[in-house]
């Protein structure tokens, strides 16, 4: 099993009243809610506990991004992944990730990695996202021509990181004169590339097709044993069999020295009344173009308050769907090991705290997954075969069938 | 005044590889008449109007209600385009141009190709001009709903047209709209930087038509219209927002034959 450490780096001392009063925690709730000394006091206490998730025997340090919004604070998950790449010794660095579309220059972020993957030594796992809807309007990118520019970015950059240059590209959304990159991923191939999603089948397909690991973010048991049936299927169209090594998954987690406080820290996950990207208008989150044109009937109406909001379960169903687990480490061991027998991931994110959960106990939480749970989780892994794209070897994609290693 | 209402034909003719949807009725003169961003009606009291004097030709952009979407089209001009392709496929000349809107950018950008080829042109609060002190209003954070609403003076008038709340079909096709939108008029939002340096050469006569009470695009840019094409007047319509057509619908199409008729 990949064993690895998340947190949405929450922004824990924004005015929870204003985002109430204006009705919003997103996009347009005005960063003068912003406060820069709290800010840099929390990026150290984050890289504090990154620090402590490699002490403890995590295996990686799951990192993303978004903008203009309190519940993650990170808005460039290449500068954390830098800073973690001197910063860390063992653990693998797994971004999940850039997103693509919003980059106007595919090149520079090849560049960015390559020079990530070499400074950590080949730690690098290069995932790669859509990003929200809020952030194509936050970042004045064309949601239309989101799903478009993502695979022309992702096959930019993999051709940047394995061909030599110079070469010309002249594409769609990009075009560039030269693409001729000093500096590449020490990894060869090229470094491990994996992708989270939610709810776009279309994502998961791709993901499949390009023989990627897919990691499913906090999805309900049986949402996630449908996007596996998904994926193995069109892995067999593709003749290749889907498993445990192609199976992420995202669990938000929270361990305590006892229930009840594991219990009211565990509430903080619904901080942002259970929205995984703050609160905001669903034109916002989902501008036109943005989804899946199958969602279209849905969306519109959900939009203008015909339907309800389709991610807006409530903490105790939640909690009884295990998509939150919170307890000591021996109430959750269980839990877990249920996650673990019915969807078969072997690659496990750990996503741990959140909102405004107070550090001390953000660093318990941390102790206690790596002292207690994870040693028995892997033997669970052990039990169950769930193999990593690393114990298992796996080739980093269908295009490049080999395991990732640092070129010597 | 007891005129019946005209028949409406429609036909779909191939422009550039893509089905065009373009509705047809009246007699007389010719005018072309270029819908809003949301997309629009099949029938509206503002078109019926203008085809008991002229003959009337209502488009679907490409991309927009019922005509198919090209996936190349990348610009407000690549649709002006298209129209022209439609005129001089018809064999259309002595035609005038009523853009609505989002549409009366389109009719700007074809006014500018084709400096002499129009009879008249009225731009009825056009995009297309970037604001010196204000903003266009921007969709994109705006509900489907809350957009359309905003385009209207009287709420009163909303109702009229699409009810007290619109049914779930006419909210997808708003969206497909807007997505059309989003693909051709991203960046810059709704306006062209180039635009106001090229009206400059536009000889044909142009009535420029504002709503008094346009909460999408700012007066100012209908000043600015005015001042950049040389042979333009700005009249202003009371009580009546962005969608005048919509609003004001006899007085806009009084205006319109009017102006189109004169001599």
């Amino acid at each position: 099993m990949h064993l690895m450490y998340f947190t949405e780096q929450p922004m824990s001392a924004y005015p929870e009243e204003e985002g109430r009063t204006f009705g919003a925690t997103a996009l347009m709730f005005s960063n003068r809610h912003f406060d820069p000394v709290a800010g840099s006091r929390l990026y150290n206490e984050y890289l504090e506990h990154y620090r402590l998730v490699e002490e403890v025997g995590f295996d990686g340090i799951m990192l993303n991004e978004h903008h203009n919004a309190p519940f993650c604070m990170q808005a460039k998950c290449n500068i954390f992944a830098s800073i973690l790449a001197a910063m860390t010794k063992r653990v693998k660095i797994v971004l999940l990730g850039n997103p693509l579309p919003l980059a106007e220059n595919p090149v520079r972020l090849a560049e960015e990695l390559a020079m990530i993957d070499m400074v950590s030594r080949g730690r690098l796992v290069s995932g790669f996202v859509r990003g929200g809807g809020q952030e194509q309007l936050a970042t004045g990118v064309n949601p239309a021509f989101n799903r478009e520019r993502f695979e022309e970015a992702h096959a930019l950059i993999v051709k940047a990181w394995t061909q030599p240059g110079p070469f010309r590209w002249e594409g769609t959304h990009y075009q560039h004169r030269v693409v001729n990159p000093w500096a590449v991923p020490l990894q060869k191939p090229h470094p491990r590339v994996w992708i989270p999603g939610v709810l776009s089948k279309e994502t998961v397909v791709w993901a499949a097709q390009q023989g990627y690991p897919y990691i499913a973010l906090s999805t309900a048991i049986d949402a996630t044993k449908k996007i596996w049936e998904l994926y193995d299927q069109v892995a067999a169209e593709r003749g290749f069999a889907g498993g445990p090594e192609y199976r992420g998954y995202l669990q938000r987690c929270h361990v305590a020295e006892t229930e009840d406080k594991a219990m009211a820290n565990a509430q903080q996950f619904m901080w942002m009344q259970g929205e995984f990207t703050g609160l905001a208008h669903p034109v916002w989150s989902t501008p036109s173009g943005y989804f899946s044109p199958s969602y279209r009937k849905a969306f519109v109406e959900y939009a203008v308050g015909r339907r309800s909001n389709p991610r807006g379960a409530a903490f105790e169903d939640q909690i009884r769907d295990q998509q939150i687990v919170a307890g000591t480490p021996k109430t959750v061991i269980p839990k877990l090991r249920r996650l673990l027998e019915e969807t078969r991931p072997s690659i496990l994110g750990f996503w741990a705290s959140d909102g405004f959960v107070p550090n001390d106990d953000a660093r318990t939480c941390i102790r206690l997954l790596g002292e207690e749970v994870l040693p028995a989780l892997r033997e669970i892994g052990k039990e169950l075969g769930l193999w990593s794209p690393f114990e298992a070897n796996a080739p980093v994609s269908r295009a490049f069938p080999e395991p990732a290693l640092p070129a010597r | 005044m007891s005129t019946p209402p005209p028949t409406w034909t429609s036909e779909t003719v191939a422009i550039a590889g893509a089905g065009l949807h373009v509705a047809r009725a009246g007699a007389g003169a010719p005018v072309l008449v270029l819908h809003h961003d949301i997309g629009t009606l099949d029938r509206l009291p503002f078109y019926d109007a203008l085809a008991r004097d002229l003959t009337v030709l209502v488009p679907s952009h490409p991309g927009y209600d019922a005509s198919e979407r090209p996936a190349w089209l990348r610009s407000v001009r690549d649709v002006a385009v298209v129209y022209q392709w439609l005129l001089a496929q018809r064999g259309l000349a002595e035609v005038s141009i009523v853009g609505l809107g989002f549409g009366g950018w389109i009719a700007a950008e074809m006014a500018t190709m084709s400096p002499r080829a129009f009879r008249r042109l009225v731009l009825v609060n056009p995009m297309g001009i970037k604001p010196e002190q204000g903003q266009i209003a921007d969709q994109a954070l705006l509900s489907y709903i809350d957009y359309v609403r905003r385009g209207f003076s009287d709420a009163g008038a909303f109702a009229r047209v699409y009810g007290d709340e619109p049914p779930t079909a006419t909210l997808e096709q708003w969206d497909l709209n807007r997505e059309m939108t989003f693909r051709i008029a991203w960046k810059p939002y709704m306006y062209n930087p180039t635009l106001p340096y090229l009206l400059g050469g536009v000889t044909t006569p142009t009535l420029v038509v504002w709503g008094r009470d346009d909460r999408i695009v700012p007066l100012e840019c209908g000043e600015r219209f005015a001042k950049a094409l040389p042979h333009a007047r700005l009249e202003i319509v009371e009580g009546a927002g962005h969608f005048v057509d919509m609003e004001q619908p006899d007085e806009l199409a009084r205006l319109v034959a009017a102006f189109v008729r004169a001599a």
